[in-house]
């Protein structure tokens, strides 16, 4: 029998270990599998490579993770929120790695890694610092830049329904990096808001087929991140 | 020098956003940066129909919902709430960027920090050693949108121009600005370089030709843009 529910979060998130890189879903809060994350707060995994497109808000959720020391690097696009100073703090005391990638070269670099393409050309970034050591080929008269695919031991999503083959759909825009994720990461971990029958997601509906989930656990009143952000809560 | 920086000199930011708006078509995919660029939603005039796109993997979304029924997983790129509008479509991030960098975004709108005569964009980095680098999707959409205007006040708040030879900060992206909708005027990126198509009332060719860092190409005939008060 396929079942891929695991019974707790900490049981779901046990073998991250040290020097793993993570594939973390989330565009600011819509998406962000905030439990999954303060999970791996709590097991205690360090010098993690994170993949996001940001670097967290407050001090919750990734912003935690960061602020906790765990995180050696960071691959995002846009590393600035009005609302943490976590990641710029450690970032200008050259206590974290930045790589800034493009945010379009960024999820193209995480679907090309999950289906199997080991690098494409893109014509972003093309004559800026973004671009330089990077080879460069021109196609049809116009220029491209190489990026390499992208990725990872595991993928912490948040997803809205799933069924225990790990068919999921999403809420949303809370759907932005999910399906990618869960596609290049050889653990896809995903918290779903309702776990549901088999064949209660009508398959036409299934956004992430559960081929490229490994495991699911049930949250179903997942934490919001901007209201803990404005209570100003910390974790752990 | 103080009091002539305090008067406003052409459009207010409201007016530039409606002049904007008045060039897109019926029918059109608009991508609106973060800021100012998205008060051009607001002026569109009646009886066009677009459709909005955000780079979460959002298309056809619609204004902020009233208080009280913000949704944290229906936002916008800014990470605004907003609201669907009918026909609207969720899509994960790769697809999102393939409709930027695929050329199935008609326009974006996005504000500068400066433009070149060759119409090269900086919006991202003034290089300072000391900030934080930050580039979010503003590469993509300019190499990738079929049409790239910015939105900008024509110059710094120091009133060092924006619309420059050759662009000092490091670039977003090569050769894509087609337009500049200035609180001075709208100008062209031609083939030879920036070419005023109109003028801001209050305001002369000398004097903005003052405010420009290239030159300028002015045609005999410049309309005043007709701006309502906003």
């Amino acid at each position: 029998m396929i079942n891929k529910i695991r019974r707790s979060i900490p049981e779901a998130v046990e073998d991250i270990k040290d020097g793993a890189t993570l594939l973390i879903g989330g565009f600011g809060e819509a998406g962000s599998p905030i439990e999954l994350i303060h999970a791996v707060i709590d097991q205690g995994a360090r010098e993690l490579t994170v993949v996001n497109n940001n670097a967290g808000n407050g001090q919750v959720g990734l912003a935690a993770l960061i602020a906790a020391g765990r995180v050696r690097k960071v691959i995002c696009s846009y590393p600035r929120s009005s609302h943490s100073r976590v990641f710029t703090e450690l970032y200008r005391a050259g206590k974290i790695e930045l790589e800034l990638v493009p945010q379009g070269t960024l999820a193209e670099r995480i679907r090309a890694g999950g289906a199997g393409i080991p690098a494409f050309y893109t014509p972003t970034s093309v004559g800026t610092p973004l671009a330089e050591g990077k080879e460069e080929r021109e196609f049809d008269g116009r220029r491209y830049v190489l990026e390499r695919g992208l990725r990872a031991d595991f993928a912490l999503v948040k997803a809205e329904r799933a069924d225990r083959f790990g068919n999921l759909a999403y809420n949303k825009v809370a759907r932005n990096f999910g399906p990618i994720m869960c596609m290049a990461a050889e653990t896809a971990i995903v918290q779903v808001r309702r776990l549901v029958e088999p064949g209660e997601i009508d398959p036409e509906q299934v956004v992430t087929p559960g081929v490229f989930v490994k495991r699911l656990v049930e949250v179903p009143e997942p934490l919001v991140e901007s209201e803990l952000v404005a209570q100003g809560a910390s974790y752990p | 020098m103080s009091e002539t920086q305090a008067k406003r000199l052409g459009l207010s930011r409201k007016q530039m956003a409606w002049r904007a708006a008045q060039d897109l078509q019926d029918g059109a995919v608009v991508n609106l940066g973060i800021g100012m660029p998205e008060l051009v939603a607001s002026y569109v005039p009646d009886g066009r129909e677009l459709l909005y796109h955000s780079e979460n993997g959002l298309l056809g979304f619609g204004p902020p919902p009233p208080a009280g029924q913000e949704d944290p997983e229906l936002i916008n790129a800014g990470k605004k709430p907003v609201t669907l509008l009918p026909g609207a479509s969720f899509f994960h991030h790769a697809d999102s960027f393939a409709m930027i960098r695929g050329g199935h975004i008609d326009v974006c709108i996005l504000g500068a920090m400066q433009v070149a005569a060759n119409g090269d964009i900086a919006n991202w980095s003034t290089g300072a050693a000391d900030a934080v680098p930050a580039v979010g999707g503003a590469m993509d959409l300019v190499a990738g949108a079929r049409a790239i205007w910015v939105l900008s006040e024509h110059t710094t708040r120091d009133g060092a121009p924006k619309l420059v030879e050759q662009c000092s900060y490091p670039l977003t992206g090569q050769g894509v600005v087609r337009r500049i909708y200035s609180n001075l005027g709208l100008i062209e990126v031609s083939e030879t370089g920036f070419r005023l198509l109109e003028i801001a009332p209050g305001i002369s060719v000398e004097e903005l030709r003052a405010l420009t860092g290239a030159p300028l190409e002015v045609p005999d005939s410049l309309p005043q843009i007709d701006a309502p008060e906003l």
